[in-house]
């Protein structure tokens, strides 16, 4: 693991006492919308972190590039660019390249230089790899052996950008309101275990996967030890980073069903294993002792996201809030119910899922309402 | 001559930091303002947080976590939903709210009502307690998630169940996990395994009829309903099977 001891915190470590804020937010009909609704609505849950981090992805913003990996880069130093620029012309054909374009801000405080890589793998990759083991194994490479470089990025159309401090500010200065998605997530971190630095802030991403995270994963040790075996590396040092990665094994790699994935990381309880119907009980028994090292414990809430789907899982005992908003073919994910109604007035339903049950919106698919709130709800005019 | 304060003011809550909003309230509530009413709110916490005086708070929008922490003896009337840990530690007052309310709701309730019109989310009324005169009741029109009463040392909690769709039963699991006081009176079906252990179920007799009516019949005043036919729904009495559970757990 990198020596990132020199990557200086410039708010000292303070520590306000709180929680994270977490908002996602899909158009299942695939209309794009650029980043200020989203900003709108975690700025409005800014109590909840302490500036410590802040982050959102977005999908569908990269349609010109829309067959290209997209490399998001954040490199602390000129020399860790140089080693990774000549390591992504040996294995790939880099279509484009640019910084990203910021804006400066004086509450953005010594950052990365970040740079986007539009990439199509190689003639180096041999026939029988798969392509997108090729780019996770890159991803790796880049983010364990070159010097000063961090990979936090790299699907294909999407991108995810992130920082030290509040996610509202870290939207203006990545400039969000420029572009344009049809599902965007978003993070407002307190930090809970490690020191605040720009790769760990929220989301975490591998491929087109990405997660926000509100709470603690205690079970980071055996997951990260557990992914592994299976080639991922963390180097983001905050505990999210399994999920990104599990998600990837699980869905991706092992082809698991996401809601099958679901009960991997938040399990029903052997008592109410034992009291599932038909198949079902045979089912779980078997993804608890198949997948127990991808267990997770501890309280969370995620919202993960990749290509086309969003999904909001809480843990079992609901140890972190989550509220599900519908309007049409929108879904929205968050941990405050003030900040769905603030972007979206007329909301037609608003409900608090079960613990361990995932809420998912996929492309295409008209939202299902669980439950109809007929409550007018916190509508707020332009003032 | 005297000027005299005005008895109602209206605030618009949009774009103003919980701090702000709560001050102006205070100030209102210090000038003599008997009553208030907070529009356009969009999470704001604490309301009713820190006053001193009897007044009512009307709220239209969503108020943020901790709405009424600590309250004594003001009434909130939420026309929306309410998010996580409301009338937290509350020693008395109302708190009616017109929609659905988050996880924690009437966390270690000390005295006063809470009226929730629809579902309550996670714990509900965690250690909800009561001493002497000071006996909380939270009444629940719809139903509550898991561990519902948990911990709880006093006070009456009401499930009514009134959006259950015929046939199905309470989703709540660990309902009373830890209870060592007070009682809920739940309408509408469940399984015995979504009990806590600690919990014993009884039918009601003639007391608890008597009180449960009273209740019902809060509830169906604020946000209407037939107290009489929901009333004859099912009910079960809820209780700590010991008041003392765990005495000999360190003591050998």
């Amino acid at each position: 693991m990198k020596d990132l001891a020199r990557v200086n915190n410039p708010y000292n470590e303070g520590k306000v006492i709180d929680a994270c804020s977490i908002f996602g937010v899909m158009d299942t009909s695939g209309k794009r919308f650029d980043g200020s609704k989203i900003t709108t609505a975690i700025g409005n849950m800014h109590l909840r972190g302490n500036g410590l981090g802040g982050g959102l992805a977005a999908y569908g913003i990269y349609p010109e590039y829309e067959d290209c990996y997209a490399f998001h880069i954040m490199f602390l130093s000129s020399k860790g660019r140089q080693e990774t620029e000549a390591f992504l012309k040996d294995h790939f054909y880099v279509v484009y390249a640019e910084e990203i374009p910021v804006r400066q801000l004086p509450e953005i405080i010594n950052p990365p230089v970040v740079w986007r890589y539009f990439l199509r793998v190689g003639a180096e990759k041999s026939s029988e790899e798969n392509e997108t083991d090729f780019v996770v194994d890159k991803v790796m490479t880049i983010n364990t052996r070159l010097s000063d470089s961090y990979v936090f990025s790299s699907g294909k159309n999407m991108g995810v950008f992130k920082g030290v401090g509040y996610p509202e500010t870290i939207s203006r200065y990545f400039r969000l309101e420029e572009y344009e998605g049809y599902l965007w997530t978003a993070h407002g971190r307190f930090p809970t275990n490690t020191h605040a630095w720009w790769g760990g802030a929220h989301p975490f991403s591998i491929l087109d996967w990405t997660v926000v995270h509100n709470g603690e994963i205690s079970s980071y040790g055996i997951n990260s030890r557990y992914l592994e075996q299976f080639g991922y590396n963390c180097t983001m040092q905050t505990d999210t980073e399994v999920i990104a990665y599990g998600v990837d094994l699980l869905v991706r790699r092992h082809g698991l069903p996401v809601e099958t994935a679901a009960r991997v990381f938040a399990p029903p309880f052997w008592d109410d294993i034992e009291r599932s119907p038909g198949g079902r009980k045979e089912l779980f028994m078997a993804l608890r002792q198949v997948y127990s090292s991808m267990m997770l414990n501890g309280p969370f809430t995620i919202i993960i996201a990749h290509e086309g789907e969003m999904i909001g899982l809480t843990d079992r005992v609901r140890l972190r809030p989550l509220i599900v908003g519908v309007r049409g073919s929108e879904l929205y994910l968050s941990s405050e119910e003030a900040s769905i109604r603030l972007i979206c007035p007329d909301l037609e339903a608003s409900w608090i899922p079960m613990g361990g049950e995932p809420i998912i919106a996929r492309l295409g698919e008209k939202p299902v309402v669980k439950k109809k709130s007929v409550c007018p709800g916190g509508v707020m005019k332009s003032a | 001559m005297e000027s005299k304060v005005s008895e109602n003011i209206r605030i618009n809550a949009a774009n103003i930091a919980h701090k702000e909003l709560n001050s102006m309230v205070k100030q209102a509530v210090m000038r003599g303002v008997k009553r208030i009413e907070l529009f356009n709110v969009h999470g704001q916490r604490y309301i009713g947080t820190d006053i001193f005086e009897p007044v009512e708070i009307t709220i239209e929008g969503t108020p943020g976590n901790d709405l009424g922490a600590f309250m004594n003896g003001q009434r909130l009337l939420v026309y929306g939903n309410a998010q996580d840990g409301s009338g937290n530690t509350m020693n008395g007052g109302e708190i009616i709210i017109h929609g659905h309310a988050g996880d924690i709701t009437g966390l270690a309730v000390r005295g006063g009502q809470i009226l929730v019109r629809d579902d309550v989310g996670y714990r509900a009324g965690i250690h909800m307690k009561e001493y002497k005169e000071k006996k909380p009741v939270f009444i629940v029109g719809g139903t509550a998630q898991d561990f519902a009463g948990e911990y709880m040392a006093g006070g009456v909690m009401v499930l009514l169940g009134l959006n259950l769709e015929p046939g199905s039963k309470h989703n709540s699991r660990y309902i009373g996990t830890g209870m060592h006081g007070g009682i809920i009176y739940i309408r509408g079906d469940f399984e015995d395994y979504q009990l806590g252990k600690e919990v014993g179920v009884a039918e009601l007799d003639e007391a608890d009829i008597k009180q449960l009516s009273g209740l019902v019949n809060i509830y169906t005043g604020h946000f209407g309903g037939d107290a009489t036919s929901i009333l004859n729904g099912k009910f079960k009495k809820l209780y700590p099977r010991s008041l003392r559970p765990y005495g000999r757990l360190y003591a050998y």
